[in-house]
């Protein structure tokens, strides 16, 4: 908790690690100034890109005491305004599970790499990212609380399934890890309430911890402020169940 | 970019970009967000020319009614002026 009188400060830069088969990636890395030990958060953006929302979340985490990196999942596609890359990615399909797993466990590695690490790192998204911070949570055992903000496509179709996304995520619910956080909007359409329905069901039956929180006056990307689907005691909430969750996990 | 529901073709023409008019390579149009539009989901027409990079790009985010009702209009449009004998499209 932050109060008046504290010291804070913080850097918040570029840099690069290394990514999915040794490629150097452009990473945006927020960090508390001062020698920690601190947990640490992988950030992973969502599909509109490796964008200003998504520092502004990254500076927002380490504002909260946390080493938070998140990695430019689509480094290797283009350079050039978030939404042009992004919209080329998109018409390309997206980027692939594999390498997005790659990339989020380089972050991974290097922040808890560092001398200032508490030796506990997290993982959260949204959308997208929330699909892939579940997906990280289940394929990669380094995760020590995984977030998964209305993850679209957790739940997969076979007719939705491609070269890039071979299997739909559900499909490793049992090999989740580590606790799980889930939030969502009941008026989303992507995952719908009955997909959110499903994923819980599997969490329980698989005997995973997790706690979930759906809202019901909320949609999709309920956090989103820049965006007419912002909705504000929904977010507020969200933050807060969020803080207290990674509190409790990466401590 | 959550539905993945994305259809390519290939175009000639030229699109005004960010920097000026550009010839045009492709059209995507996908079923998915919208950067801009007020929507959880839009139709959204990339006029891209990927040699040029990825700012090479005329973006439209429509509704769906409104991608039906443009849909509509440009072959309407193809059929009267196809149907008009003076009307050739050339290279000048």
């Amino acid at each position: 908790m932050y109060t008046t009188e504290q010291y804070e400060g913080m850097i918040a830069e570029t840099i690069t690690i290394k990514g999915a088969n040794g490629d150097e990636i452009h990473t945006y890395f927020a960090r508390p100034q001062g020698p920690g030990p601190f947990p640490a958060v992988v950030v992973i953006h969502h599909l509109p890109g490796w964008d200003e929302t998504y520092r502004d979340f990254t500076r927002k985490l380490a504002h909260h005491g946390y080493l938070a990196i998140s990695p430019d999942l689509y480094c290797r596609d283009a350079h050039g305004v978030p939404e042009d890359v992004a919209a080329a990615v998109r018409a390309d399909g997206g980027a692939p599970d594999d390498r997005v797993m790659a990339d989020v466990k380089g972050a991974a590695d290097y922040v808890l790499s560092l001398p200032s690490s508490n030796g506990k790192v997290g993982v959260w998204g949204t959308c997208s990212g929330g699909r892939h911070a579940f997906l990280a949570g289940c394929r990669l055992n380094v995760f020590d609380a995984v977030v998964e903000c209305w993850g679209g496509n957790v739940i997969m179709g076979p007719d939705q399934l491609t070269d890039k996304q071979p299997v739909s995520p559900n499909e490793y619910t049992d090999d989740l890890s580590a606790p799980l956080l889930g939030l969502f909007g009941d008026l989303d359409q992507s995952p719908t309430a009955e997909q959110v329905n499903q994923h819980e069901a599997e969490l329980k039956a698989a005997g995973k911890v997790y706690e979930f929180h759906r809202y019901p006056e909320a949609g999709h990307g309920f956090f989103y402020y820049h965006a007419p689907m912002y909705h504000q005691s929904s977010a507020v909430d969200g933050w807060e169940k969020m803080f207290d969750f990674f509190s409790r996990n990466l401590s | 970019m959550c539905t993945m529901i994305c259809e390519r073709t290939s175009m000639e023409g030229s699109g005004k970009g960010r920097q000026g008019w550009f010839p045009l390579k492709n059209a995507n149009v996908s079923y998915d967000h919208p950067f801009n539009a007020p929507w959880e989901y839009a139709v959204n027409i990339d006029f891209v020319n990927e040699d040029k990079g990825v700012g090479a790009r005329v973006a439209v985010e429509l509704s769906p009614e409104s991608a039906k009702r443009l849909a509509e209009a440009i072959i309407t449009t193809l059929e009267r002026g196809e149907a008009d004998p003076q009307i050739k499209v050339s290279v000048l």
